[in-house]
This record gives structure tokens, C-alpha cells and sequence, in this order.
């Protein structure tokens, strides 16, 4: 086991074993630093940067940085949480996320940080580029307008070692897509997971949306950022 | 040089969604022609294409505030024939989940009629279509008779608490599923109706509903000649009937009677492209409906609470049974076409949904846990519930992929849109005929008669926006010479 090491957040002590995650070891202590890409246990993805924090001195993505003793860690300054709003607002504006009929309402990751951050209105503005919702042979959808091009489908969905989903062309033209052999190999129980996965409501399985009443959601029942453990 | 005027209504108050009267006044100051314009502009119909086929009862249901339970309802009984649930075939709803559904419809006609008539319309009643502006509101009704506003608050807020307990919040809930429903009522959930601990109970609410029913018949022992004659109009009527002509807010054939009460037909709703046709006109936003059988001219006809009551041949309560008795016999058993007794009709209603409110929490059914079903998928589904305004029609087809790539709406209100126009063309001559200049009463007089319809105008264009009223004057040159907004 390795060590316990002492860091600092926002100047209190904390301890972890060295190396942690940054971002798991911060919840274990009790401090939330806002996350889409990182799943736990997993290795990071640093995609998504939503969990920018400062390290000794430096501005970084939390989930990128193993626990090193004596490591200060700024979580709570007005202009780390500014930009990780910001951040989150990007998001919203770049492609069409409208909450109010999506399946994945109340148990959204954006959705919660959104929330967790008091979001409204966003500081840019909207671009309303049309995307589709793809059909994959009737087993698995992608809706588009909601992907944040995290990676974690492309990472953490796989059959053996082959990836199921990719990422196709480059910057705003970015799709995740999907290996229609590997597919159709896909139990339903593997399906599900790949819908859980997805922080958001782009990877969907046909016909089976809206199955949880209002109030026994993930987020009805918690704020994202009192669940410690909620690093998934 | 031609010196008729043109008054214009721009926003209308007190109804849902946002409008604009305007009345033409030829230089002798004859009403030459009155129009109710829809202004605003939503297009649902267009932007749910491409969507997946199970998010339709969630995303349509945004074109209401106040009665989004119809188009949850609506839209998922659509849905339910996409996944191969149809009532009368061999694959229906779980009994579950139909009641479920029936509760949810019946609370929100329970709270809307409430909301409408008390909040809306009462200060009409209580203090004239003349009477003080600033009291024309729920606050001066509050005001003047703080136990009826304390009575309409609280009935509306338990149509709101059932929505909430079976569809998971007050507005916009989630609920209604492709082929059922996503939750039961908990007996926790039930007993809150029931045992009047935390709100009045259900018996209470019943109590309540025929206290505001005489209300509404005191008035009009009072004003006997004016409700019964202010901007009535011969019509057609239509709603939805069960198979043995009661009442049926929720599932039903359409039945149709012509302005004496005779039948004209009944069909499925499932035929309504054959049986309805609609117009376009360059003034409005919202559609004009018409029976093609009689044709564009003459096919026009209305829905909602007084139609409702005139097509039905009886209400399966008892104390509303007995109302709708009173209500039937005041015309002698002909269709009543009188637009301000859409009052009365709408809150016999009132007293009708709370006593299939209270059967409905009776049924051990709403506990179980039965509560999805699905029969043979097809690419086309059509659903038609009474929403709280009348009859409100969803079709919608998908492709191979569950996409939806039509849909076609007809809202209630949209149905009422030649009524409500020759209704308020009636009540422009009734005010505006010869008079020289135009007073915020005769334009609240105006706005009376629509309210009667209690128009939803966001759900009858899909549209968004807020809902005041303008009425401008105009000479007969064209020229403004008066206006008068909200």
C-alpha cells in the first residue's frame, strides 16, 4: 500500500495515499471538484477540463494529478470556479441541450453541475448547429446534439480489448460513432452500461426512456457534489 | 374620404397565450367586421421531427404551462399505438396504468377549470365587465370575497397535487410512458386525498365544487338575460363520448350535434383527416377547422365544457348527473348555444372530475404494479383526449429508425377558432355599435366573451410569448385613430 501523504485544499489538510487521483481523493476528504470525463477507478481522460483546479501554483485539470505530499491545491478561488463555469457554459452552447425532454434529466452529470454551479443563462452565445440522433441497427442511438465529446464511451465501453465507440473527424466536426460488429455482439446488459457511461443523454437504448419516476432519480435524491463516492 | 375606425385589442388578458382583437367601424360607426388574431408562433409540429418516438409525450407537453397533462396524455396515447397498445384491440393499457393516466387527466381538468373560471373569469362576474380595473383580478376577488379565493386557491392547488403525485411533479411531469405508465400511487400518496391532514380531502373538494356551481347560478338568477343572451351563437358542437354516450374525458368515439341538438355524426377519432379539414387565413397564426361534411363554410363548429355537455347524453357521477339534468332541462333538451353558459357547463365539470377523483383513489388498482404493456410495433399512432379546452388531437408517424417524421396537432382552442370569432364580432356589435369613441369597458366586453372560451392561444399555435391584449381603432381609411393596450 503506498504511502499516506498530507496535501493541502484551500489550505486545510488532507490526506490520501500518494499518487491518488486528485479528484477521488479531494471527495474522499469531502471537497467536490466538478467533473464530466472522469470516471472512477478509471484511468483520466482529462478531456473535458470541467475539474480545473490550481496546483502548487499552476492551473490544471484536477483528474490529470496523483497526490504528492505537500501538494497545495486550490479549489475554491472565485476565479477557478468562474472559469470552470465557463467551462460548463461552452458545453451548453456548442451544441443543443435541451433538458426539459431529455431522458437523462435528473440524472445527468451536465445537468447536475450545471445546477451545482448555479447556472441560468450562459455568458456566449448559443450556435444552434443542427445534429441528428443516429440509429445504430435499432440497438443503440446516439443523439449528437447532447454529446460533449467526453471519451469516456470511446475509453471505458469495450468488448475484450476493442473499443466499441470512436471518435470520427476533428474539432466542431467531431463525432462519436460506433463499430457495428462489436454491436451486435452487445447484450442489452451491455448496452446499459454503455447508456451509463455516457455523462450526458447521447448514448440512449431504444424505447427505454423516462423509466424512473420524478424523485427517485440519481439527482433527485442527492446534489452531484454530495455524492462522495459519485466520481462514476 | 372614408372616416370608419378600426379598434384594436392588443394583448387580450386573462387567457392563456397572447392575441389581438381588432373591430372595424365604418364612418357611420357599424361594426363592419371583427377578428381575434393569433400572433404568436411556436412550430412544434416541425422541430419534434427527427426525435425519438418515446420523447414525444415529454417534449410536446412544453407547449402549455397550464394544461400540459392533456398533451402528455394525449401524445402518449399516440405513442401507445406506435408500440402496439390501442384501447379496444387486443392489446390495451394494464388497468393500472389507464387509471393512473385517468387521475392525472382528471386532476388537471379539475385544477384548470378551477384556475379559469376563479381566477380568470370571477372578477368579470363580481364586479362587472365596467367595473374597476385594478379589481378586475384574482387579488380584488381575494379582496372582496376572501373565502371564495381561499377556496379557489386551495382547489386548484389539489387538481395540482394529484398531477404531481401521478405524474411526478405540478407541470411538465414524466410520467405517461409508450404503453403505460412509470409509477403507481403509493397508499401514502393516496391517503394525503383522502384524510385531509395536510390538504382538505377530496370530500371537501367535492363540497367546494358545488359551492362554486351556485355561485355561478346565483349570478345568473341575477343576470339571467345577459348571460344568456351576450354574443350567443348558433353552432355545431363536438366531444368525445363514451360508447354509451357518457361523458369521457379521456377515451372515447367524437360525436357531433348541430346547433339544435341533433345528431350530425359520430366517428373515430382515428378518422379525424377524413372526417375535419382545416383553413388558412393570412390574419392569423391559428388554423380554422371545419367538418367537411357540412364544408368550409358551414363546418365550423365548437369544442370544450358546453359542447361537451351538449353532445353527451349523461355524466356518470351522480351529483353532476344531477346538475347536468338542471343543465339540459334549461333548454329543453336542445343544444345550448349560449357562449357565456361555457361557464356553467365548465364547472358542472368541476364537479364531475372530482367525483371521478374520488372513485378513482378508491380503486385498489392504482397500487398495483402492472404497469407497461406492448403489442405489435407500428409506424403511426393518433391520440385524442378532452383536454381541460376541448377536444385536442396528436398524430404522429415515425420511420424505421423510431424517428418521428410527422406530426400534426389540432388543439382545442384552434377548434374554437371561427366560434370565438363570430363570438366576438357578436359582442362588438352587442358594445361598439355607433359609439364614437371606444371605453376600456366595451373592450373588456369583448375580452368576456373570449375568456368564456377560456382560449389557450400558445397551445393553439404552438407558440411562445406572453398573452396581453390590444385594441386598436381604426377609421375607415385605415387610419389609427385609437388604441388601447395591456
Amino acid at each position: 500500500m503506498a504511502d499516506e501523504v498530507t496535501f493541502f485544499i484551500d489550505g486545510r489538510p488532507c490526506t490520501a495515499a500518494a499518487g491518488d487521483n486528485l479528484v477521488e481523493a479531494a471527495a474522499d476528504n469531502g471537497v467536490y471538484i466538478p467533473t464530466l470525463c472522469h470516471y472512477k477507478g478509471h484511468k483520466p481522460l482529462g478531456t473535458c477540463r470541467v475539474c480545473m483546479v490550481r496546483v502548487d501554483g499552476r492551473e490544471a485539470a484536477a483528474c490529470t494529478f496523483g497526490v504528492r505530499d505537500g501538494m497545495r491545491v486550490d479549489v475554491d478561488a472565485p476565479e477557478l470556479a468562474d472559469a470552470r463555469k465557463a467551462l460548463i457554459e461552452l458545453l451548453f452552447v456548442e451544441r443543443n441541450h435541451f433538458c426539459p425532454a431529455c431522458e437523462k434529466s435528473g440524472r445527468c452529470d451536465l445537468q447536475a453541475v450545471a445546477y451545482h454551479m448555479h447556472l441560468t443563462v450562459p455568458r456566449f452565445p448559443y450556435r444552434y448547429v443542427p445534429f441528428t440522433v443516429e440509429n445504430f441497427a435499432g440497438k443503440l442511438l446516439i443523439d449528437h446534439n447532447r454529446c460533449i465529446l467526453c471519451g469516456r464511451c470511446e475509453e471505458f465501453v469495450r468488448r475484450g480489448d476493442s473499443k466499441v465507440f470512436a471518435m470520427k473527424q476533428r474539432s466542431s466536426e467531431a463525432r462519436i460513432t460506433v463499430d457495428l460488429a462489436l454491436l451486435a455482439e452487445m447484450s442489452a446488459n451491455e448496452i446499459a452500461h454503455a447508456v451509463h457511461v455516457c455523462p450526458v443523454g447521447a448514448i440512449l437504448a431504444p424505447g427505454q426512456g423516462f423509466d424512473t419516476p420524478i424523485g427517485r432519480r440519481k439527482y433527485d435524491t442527492h446534489r452531484i457534489g454530495e455524492i462522495t463516492d459519485g466520481r462514476d | 374620404m372614408n372616416t370608419g375606425q378600426k379598434i384594436v385589442i392588443d394583448p387580450v388578458t386573462r387567457v392563456e397565450g397572447h392575441g389581438r382583437i381588432t373591430v372595424h367601424l365604418d364612418e357611420n360607426h357599424h361594426v363592419e367586421e371583427a377578428r381575434l388574431h393569433i400572433v404568436e408562433f411556436r412550430g412544434f409540429e416541425k422541430f419534434v421531427h427527427g426525435r425519438p418516438y418515446w420523447e414525444v409525450p415529454v417534449l410536446v407537453q412544453r407547449l402549455c404551462g397550464i394544461c400540459p397533462v392533456s398533451h402528455h396524455l394525449a401524445g402518449a396515447k399516440a405513442i401507445d399505438e406506435i408500440v402496439g397498445i390501442s384501447p379496444g384491440s387486443d392489446h390495451t393499457l394494464t388497468p393500472t396504468a389507464e387509471k393512473m393516466r385517468r387521475l392525472m387527466h382528471y386532476g388537471q381538468v379539475f385544477q384548470s377549470h378551477v384556475l379559469h373560471f376563479f381566477y380568470l373569469c370571477s372578477p368579470d362576474l363580481l364586479f362587472g365587465i365596467d367595473g374597476e380595473v385594478e379589481s378586475r383580478n384574482i387579488v380584488g376577488v381575494a379582496m372582496a370575497e376572501p373565502e371564495l379565493a381561499k377556496k379557489a386557491i386551495l382547489m386548484r392547488k389539489f387538481g395540482q397535487e394529484i398531477i404531481r403525485a401521478t405524474a411526478g411533479k405540478k407541470v411538465h411531469g414524466i410520467s405517461a410512458v409508450p404503453g403505460g405508465i412509470h409509477k403507481t400511487l403509493s397508499a401514502e400518496e393516496r391517503d394525503y386525498f383522502l384524510n385531509g391532514k395536510e390538504i382538505p380531502a377530496i370530500d371537501t373538494m367535492i363540497d367546494w365544487a358545488l359551492e362554486g356551481l351556485d355561485f355561478f347560478k346565483s349570478f345568473h338568477r341575477d343576470n339571467r338575460e345577459w348571460l344568456d343572451g351576450y354574443a350567443a351563437v348558433p353552432s355545431s358542437h363536438m366531444g368525445m363520448v363514451r360508447k354509451d354516450g357518457a361523458l369521457d374525458l379521456y377515451h372515447g368515439d367524437l360525436k357531433v350535434v348541430d346547433a339544435e341538438g341533433t345528431l350530425l355524426q359520430t366517428f373515430d377519432y382515428h378518422d379525424y383527416l377524413n372526417e375535419l379539414g382545416e383553413e388558412t387565413k393570412s390574419w392569423s397564426y391559428m388554423k380554422f377547422p371545419y367538418l367537411r361534411s357540412l364544408g368550409r363554410q358551414d363546418g365550423w363548429y365548437r369544442v370544450g365544457p358546453l359542447p361537451r355537455l351538449n353532445v353527451c347524453e349523461f355524466l356518470p357521477s351522480p351529483l353532476a348527473q344531477k346538475e347536468f339534468e338542471a343543465f339540459r332541462a334549461y333548454t329543453g333538451g336542445r343544444a345550448n348555444n349560449m357562449s357565456m353558459h361555457y361557464h356553467w357547463a365548465r364547472l358542472i365539470e368541476v364537479v364531475h372530475a372530482a367525483e371521478v377523483i374520488r372513485d378513482l383513489l378508491a380503486d385498489p388498482d392504482l397500487q398495483k404494479d402492472n404497469l407497461i404493456a406492448r403489442g405489435t410495433a407500428a409506424g403511426e399512432g393518433i391520440g385524442v383526449v378532452e383536454a381541460p379546452r376541448g377536444t385536442l388531437f396528436h398524430h404522429y408517424k415515425v420511420d424505421d429508425a423510431g424517428r418521428i417524421n410527422f406530426c400534426n396537432l389540432i388543439v382545442s382552442t384552434t377548434n374554437n377558432n371561427t366560434a370565438m370569432n363570430r363570438a366576438v364580432a357578436a359582442a362588438a356589435e352587442d358594445l361598439m355599435e355607433g359609439v364614437p369613441e371606444v371605453t376600456e369597458a366595451m373592450t373588456n366586453g369583448v375580452e368576456v366573451v373570449l375568456r368564456a372560451y377560456d382560449p389557450c392561444l400558445s397551445c393553439a399555435t404552438h407558440a411562445v410569448g406572453q398573452m396581453p391584449l390590444r385594441i386598436e381603432l381604426y377609421d375607415a381609411g385605415g387610419t389609427l385613430r385609437d388604441v388601447r393596450v395591456r
